[in-house]
């Protein structure tokens, strides 16, 4: 192995970083969830006619401005989606800086294939 | 209205369920939206693979303090369960739900046999592996530090390509049937590439997450998810798995997971039946 001897100690600071990501992410989410979850109960209504869902980025951001209970839901559940892709992107960086290359490009692979899916996911209706 | 209470309450009975019997909220979800509440599969699954999320982020950060996960293992598996997430999630919206019943019913006669394993499992001893190049190449070898024996555990990884075609197949599940699909990941790591379980473990915990979110990404879009069923039941999630960790320090967790197998072997069975569109007792 060529490993330098800080390799371990570098590896240990990555994963608190991720570690404290994820908390951050999962209790920002959350709050927003509870946000929307109490306007939806709180005013009975879910801010759209009958059962449409706002599933468009463009009128998701629209409702959360207007308050619209299921917009700020969504934006919630969002939230929660994206938190293991930015987990993803800071150990882009962390592999960076440890100069592994070929982990930069594993890890990146695994990014591309995640907006990837987003693609899908817009475009493939 | 009425249903979102509801959901909270469901998901903080997975949430706590989950953390008690060690498996994934997402093998409780679906069957209670599905026959207990009457909901169309494809959104439980919807609703369900948000819950992977939650569960997997909540827990991950446990094992990080423990320092047991390896990271490169994860990174690098995680190329084959995205591709795989990705595909599954497609097949939901092609395949007729009564393939779905019938998957989803063997997963839990599986996850009720895979307890029952690990029930049965005794002391673990590291395997001898032979030194592999692959493994080498991309330096997935690791160690950690074990609780019980208090030292550092050094071990190596082998049979990579076999590894990695589980992990994709364990993608494609977890897109299909919106669960973390954990147990296939861990049997991919401990039983192909011979890694020590509780590295497995964690490391398939943390690679959930992101499996997921290469699904979730595909489910959010294309309206599988409800927000007024994924949004209580995630919350609930949240809260009940907190719960259930601290509750499962003082309960005798071994007996409620023998209790629970022939609960789950029974689904299970109602589900494959529901698939082959036969009406049992309920």
């Amino acid at each position: 192995m060529t490993e330098k001897p800080t390799t371990a100690k570098e590896m240990a600071q990555v994963e608190t970083i991720i570690g404290r990501i994820l908390q951050i992410g999962v209790i920002i989410s959350a709050i927003i969830m509870a946000i929307g979850l109490v306007l939806f109960l709180v005013t009975g209504q879910s801010g759209y006619p009958g059962s449409t869902v706002p599933t468009s980025m463009q009128t998701i951001l629209t409702g959360v401005v207007q308050f619209r209970p299921y917009a700020v839901m969504m934006l919630g559940v969002y939230c929660l989606i994206l938190t293991p892709v930015l987990r993803v992107i800071v150990s882009i960086y962390a592999f960076y800086r440890e100069k592994d290359r070929l982990y930069v490009a594993i890890t990146t692979a695994v990014l591309v294939i995640l907006i990837v899916a987003l693609v899908i996911g817009v475009y493939g209706k | 209205m009425q249903t979102a209470l509801i959901m909270l309450g469901v998901g903080l009975f997975a949430g706590i369920a989950g953390a008690i019997l060690g498996i994934g909220g997402g093998v409780i979800i679906t069957p209670i939206l599905t026959l207990g509440m009457g909901l169309s599969i494809k959104y439980a699954i919807g609703a369900s693979i948000i819950a992977v999320i939650a569960t997997s982020s909540g827990s991950t950060i446990a094992y990080l303090r423990d320092n047991v996960l390896n990271l490169r293992v994860a990174m690098f598996l995680e190329i084959a369960t995205t591709i795989g997430a990705i595909i599954g999630a497609l097949m939901t919206g092609i395949l007729d739900p009564k393939y779905l019943y019938l998957l989803f019913g063997c997963l839990l006669v599986f996850s009720a046999w895979n307890m029952v394993r690990k029930l049965r499992r005794g002391q673990e001893v590291l395997k001898r592996v032979t030194p592999d190049r692959i493994a080498a190449k991309l330096k997935l070898n690791g160690s950690y530090f074990d609780k019980a024996e208090l030292r550092d555990v050094d071990y190596q990884v082998e049979n990579v390509p076999a590894g990695f075609a589980v992990m994709f197949g364990a993608g494609v599940a977890s897109g299909l049937l919106g669960i973390g699909s954990g147990a296939f990941k861990v049997m991919a790591m401990d039983t192909f590439m011979k890694m020590p379980l509780k590295p497995s473990s964690s490391t398939s915990n943390l690679m959930m997450g992101v499996t997921a979110a290469a699904s979730a990404t595909v489910y959010f879009f294309n309206g599988s998810i409800l927000p007024g069923i994924a949004v209580p039941m995630a919350l609930g999630i949240l809260i009940g798995a907190v719960i259930g960790s601290r509750i499962m320090q003082v309960l005798p967790a071994r007996w409620i997971r023998i209790v629970f197998i022939p609960v789950l072997l029974y689904i299970g069975l109602q589900m494959v039946f529901k698939g082959l569109g036969v009406q049992l007792f309920s």
